[in-house]
């Protein structure tokens, strides 16, 4: 078990995908430990989405690997495994929370049947049980319980962003994949999300990749950041070495502004 | 020859329509079918002379497994005598000649539309369903390649999800017809739209059950003996539908699927069989339900 | 006494007797014969054709008659008969650039080699209803054509002209291997490749395309078409023989085409550069063709590199929906009986209601106030 944790959980090696001949991202190199909550910061267009899709399998990237440690122990790359292995590891072992709600929420059914899909998926066949356990988890992301029949629509946009994190950690994940979780909502909002957020990681000792454009996210959360711009990492490091310290100049241009607009 | 003689002498065509070489390959799905139970076989169909939706898929297999000894009996809605089964039955009385039935027991073939017959299927019977959406996934997700993928995955939690959202809502599985199945515990299946009174009719059936949607260009198949299990949660077990304290007007039958019907403007009604043969052949045996003429006979 | 409901042998043979009497009409209204509606009816014969796949004007005149103009019936007709036909082999492509023909314009070009030839159309003539129009008149003299223009000299196709300089791209080229489709023999496997698509699409219906078509130039999913050519004309079908082991000219037909052309910007992999929608009908059909051009090159997004954002670019949305004849047997099939499903679905209306009830029983005197919230 030990051994395990020293072991990194994925391992990202001289991945690089093109659109074409535009370039999406370019020779990234990182490992990513259990337990670990990595920041990938950049303006638009630097490419950090494209850098999520490609590790999440969403995009099979141009060149380069991925290998993703199971729960057994193995290590396999993401790009060689059958599409049918790729689709469990996403329902199962991954998370993956999107910017826009509706994008990974089924808006059309319950909370509680949002919460409990996954369960389904991997033969739970009790519904009372499910419901429990919906209703378990409702209540770890501060939604409550009488709200578990209502559609997400009638959620408010906190509320919505909180129900997909339900829905994605019901079946215990080890790593959640975030893109711009936080984007969008009220400064309020934010606060509580990424609050409940630290606390889960906490709690269930998830590792996280997440995407955002927003330094004081990546300060909250994250133990480790990666700066990247026009498709490369330019700089990374430990949260605090990197932000406290900046080595690179778009990096402190990122900073002070930051700065700037917090002072 | 002209087309209006082509279409009123039948011999102009092959023995029950279609030609040998379409025969084959409509066989050839209807193997892979019965080789993989549940899964559905994509076969080129043809364009059938009734339009698409009014039975072309099981036309098309009947045509293809009907043989000159066969004796075949068509419904719809249970009864023979339904314009649509009429109507098939009788391109199958001018293209292929085979003798016809009404009574189960007789049949070799049967063609059905929405309903199985009341009467247990027997090892050298075929039932032969008309089916117009063979996805049972179709409405939780309508893309062609997304349903094929989850298939493939057994992917299968999605219509689970549908199942609990009617417990949610209503309190109980709210599907009544074309309930989903899982066959031999690898493939969701729609059984068509047969109401789910007659879904534990198809779980080990001694027939061979065959599936045709002629529009959606898909084959499938249940092997005799198959597992067919209605998919529920274990607190919320699959149940038919019951009409309690309810005879067949007409046979006194309890326990079958019913049509009710309504015998005048101030609401009064009454259940008769929906399956004309079992209820006629009852009638025959002496069975006789409360409204049937020769019941009041009897009383005096 | 209810006496469950015979006899539908019987209603059926009526309905279709009475039917046919309804088909005749009158009788002292002289029949219609197959030379009248070939010869007259020009483009509901095309149509017929076009959508019942199967180029005979004879048996498409037949087949509205007996359909009593309804041209979706005639369709039906053809296809079925289609159906049952032997097949002995592909006709070869046929060269719509050796076509004899009859009209032919550009709206990319004032002039252009072969000339515009605006042959007949409806195009330019005003919609007013003819009262005085003699249907046993004769015609005037068509003038014959311009001494300058040789309409049997071959006429480039727009396409190749651009073509010569780059300016728009080649001819659609599939991998090497690639075997061309025929969805009447093997069903659409999704996603499919464009050959397949323009089968699908040749044989659509008409009101179906141009709706599609038409959304497209509305906004969703513009693709900035321009009518690059169109051009009616009569071409030779030729069929390879395998005793002779050449080609041989089996007859003729008539065809329109349309090459519409559209704006690309230029993606990762290819430079700035015209595009191309293809259509290619029976007959004379240019509304047809012009939308099958457009509903083609919309259909061709994720080749191009574009933004997925409208209904006429998915393709298993556009293909699944354009066949008019599953479209109406499906549609239509809601006419059959249907009441063993709608007394599963009265039976669990009634148990709800019932459900209900108990319900708002159980909660007192107020049940239109929990109702409510």
């Amino acid at each position: 078990m030990s051994l395990d944790q020293d072991l990194p959980l994925l391992s990202v090696k001289n991945l690089s995908h093109f659109y074409g001949q535009h370039l999406g991202c370019k020779n990234v190199n990182f490992d990513l430990y259990p337990g670990e909550v990595l920041a990938i910061v950049g303006e638009s267009g630097s490419g950090k989405t494209t850098l999520l899709n490609c590790l999440s399998t969403q995009i099979i990237p141009t060149d380069g690997a991925v290998f993703y440690r199971n729960r057994k122990g193995q290590s396999d790359n993401l790009y060689e495994m059958s599409e049918a292995q790729q689709r469990i590891l996403l329902r199962t072992d991954w998370g993956f929370v999107r910017q826009h709600p509706r994008d990974g929420l089924r808006m059309n059914v319950s909370a509680g049947a949002n919460v409990g899909e996954r369960l389904m998926a991997l033969g739970d066949r009790h519904y009372g049980k499910i419901r429990d356990t919906a209703l378990d988890w409702l209540e770890k992301v501060e939604i409550q319980a009488d709200r578990i029949d209502d559609a997400p629509r009638t959620f408010s946009g906190g509320m919505q962003q909180r129900l997909q994190i339900a829905r994605n950690l019901v079946t215990n994940p080890r790593l959640v994949f975030m893109d711009e979780p936080t984007g969008g909502l009220d400064v309020s909002v934010q606060a509580r999300l990424l609050d409940l957020i630290r606390r889960l990681v906490s709690e269930l000792g998830l590792s996280i990749i997440i995407v955002t454009h927003d330094l004081a996210v990546a300060r909250l959360l994250s133990d480790r950041i990666m700066v990247m711009k026009d498709g490369k990492v330019i700089e990374q490091g430990l949260t605090d070495q990197v932000l406290d310290d900046p080595h690179q100049a778009y990096t402190q241009l990122l900073v002070s502004s930051i700065l700037h607009v917090g002072s | 020859m002209s087309l209006d003689q082509l279409t009123n002498e039948a011999p102009a065509y092959n023995f029950a329509y279609l030609d040998e070489q379409t025969k084959r390959m409509i066989r050839r799905a209807i193997l892979k079918g019965i080789a993989v139970p549940g899964y559905q076989v994509p076969f080129a169909a043809r364009e059938m002379p009734m339009p698409y939706g009014w039975g072309t898929g099981g036309v098309q297999v009947t045509a293809s497994v009907l043989g000159e000894s066969d004796i075949l009996k068509v419904i719809d809605q249970g009864a023979d005598d339904t314009t649509n089964a009429v109507s098939i039955r009788n391109f199958f009385a001018k293209t292929a000649n085979v003798d016809l039935t009404t009574h189960t027991s007789e049949a070799t073939v049967i063609q059905t539309r929405h309903r199985i017959p009341e009467e247990e299927l027997q090892e050298h019977q075929t039932l032969v369903y008309q089916v117009p959406i063979p996805e049972p996934l179709r409405f939780l997700e309508p893309r062609e390649t997304e349903t094929r993928k989850m298939h493939a995955l057994s992917e299968y939690g999605l219509i689970h999800v549908k199942l609990y959202e009617d417990i949610a809502t209503h309190g109980h599985i709210a599907t009544t017809y074309a309930y989903p199945v899982m066959v031999e515990g690898r493939y969701v299946m729609d059984p068509s739209p047969t109401p789910k009174f007659d879904n534990p009719k198809m779980h080990k059936s001694k027939a061979l059950q065959l599936f045709g949607a002629g529009r959606e260009k898909r084959i499938y198949a249940l092997p005799p003996h198959t597992d067919v299990v209605s998919l529920d949660f274990e607190d919320h077990p699959f149940t038919i539908q019951e009409w309690p304290d309810t005879k067949c007007a007409m046979c006194g039958a309890e326990g079958v699927y019913f049509d009710e019907v309504i015998l005048d403007d101030a609401g009064n009604n009454m259940f008769v069989c929906s399956d004309s043969d079992y209820c006629e052949t009852r009638q025959s045996e002496g069975h006789l339900g409360p409204l049937n003429a020769d019941y009041k006979e009897r009383m005096q | 006494m209810y006496v469950a409901v015979k006899g539908g042998e019987k209603a059926i043979k009526n309905a279709h007797t009475l039917f046919a009497a309804k088909r005749r009409g009158n009788e002292n209204v002289p029949g219609l014969r197959l030379d009248q509606i070939t010869e007259q009816l020009s483009f509901a014969v095309d149509r017929v054709m076009g959508e019942g796949s199967l180029y005979d004007p004879e048996l498409a005149a037949m087949a509205i008659r007996q359909a009593q103009g309804d041209l979706i019936e005639a369709i039906f007709l053809i296809r079925a008969y289609r159906t049952t036909l032997p097949r002995f082999g592909y006709a070869e492509p046929i060269e719509t650039g050796k076509m004899a023909i009859e009209r032919r314009i550009s709206a990319t070009f004032k002039d252009l080699p072969g000339g515009q030839v605006l042959g007949p159309t409806f195009d330019y003539s005003h919609r007013l209803i003819n009262f005085d129009f003699d249907a046993e008149a004769a015609p005037e003299t068509p003038p014959s054509s311009d001494e300058d223009i040789d309409l049997n000299a071959e006429v480039p196709r727009v396409s190749d002209i651009l073509g010569k300089s780059g300016m728009i791209e080649p001819d659609h080229q599939f991998d090497e291997g690639h075997e061309t489709g025929d969805l009447t023999r093997t069903p659409i496997d999704f996603p499919t490749d464009r050959d397949v698509r323009l089968q699908n699409l040749a044989r659509g219906d008409e009101g179906f395309l141009l709706a599609l078509g038409y959304s497209t130039q509305r906004g969703y999913a513009r693709s900035h078409p321009f009518a690059g050519e169109i051009r009616f004309g009569e071409v030779e079908v030729e069929f390879f023989a395998e005793e002779l082991g050449f080609a041989v000219p089996i007859g003729t037909m008539e065809v329109t085409e349309c090459q519409m052309i559209n704006q690309f910007k230029g993606s990762a992999k290819a430079p700035p550069a015209f595009t191309r929608g293809y259509g290619l009908v029976f007959g004379q059909a240019e509304r047809k063709a012009m939308s099958m051009a457009l509903v083609d090159r919309s259909l061709r997004w994720k080749e191009l590199g574009e933004e997925f954002s409208a209904p006429a670019q998915d393709q298993e949305f556009v293909l699944s929906h354009s066949d008019n004849i599953q479209a109406t047997g499906f549609v239509e099939h809601l006419k059959l009986p249907h009441y063993v499903d709608f007394q599963a679905e009265l039976d669990l209306i009634r148990t709800m209601r019932k459900e209900f009830d108990a319900q708002q029983n159980e909660n007192g005197d107020e049940p239109k106030m929990e109702a409510a919230q």
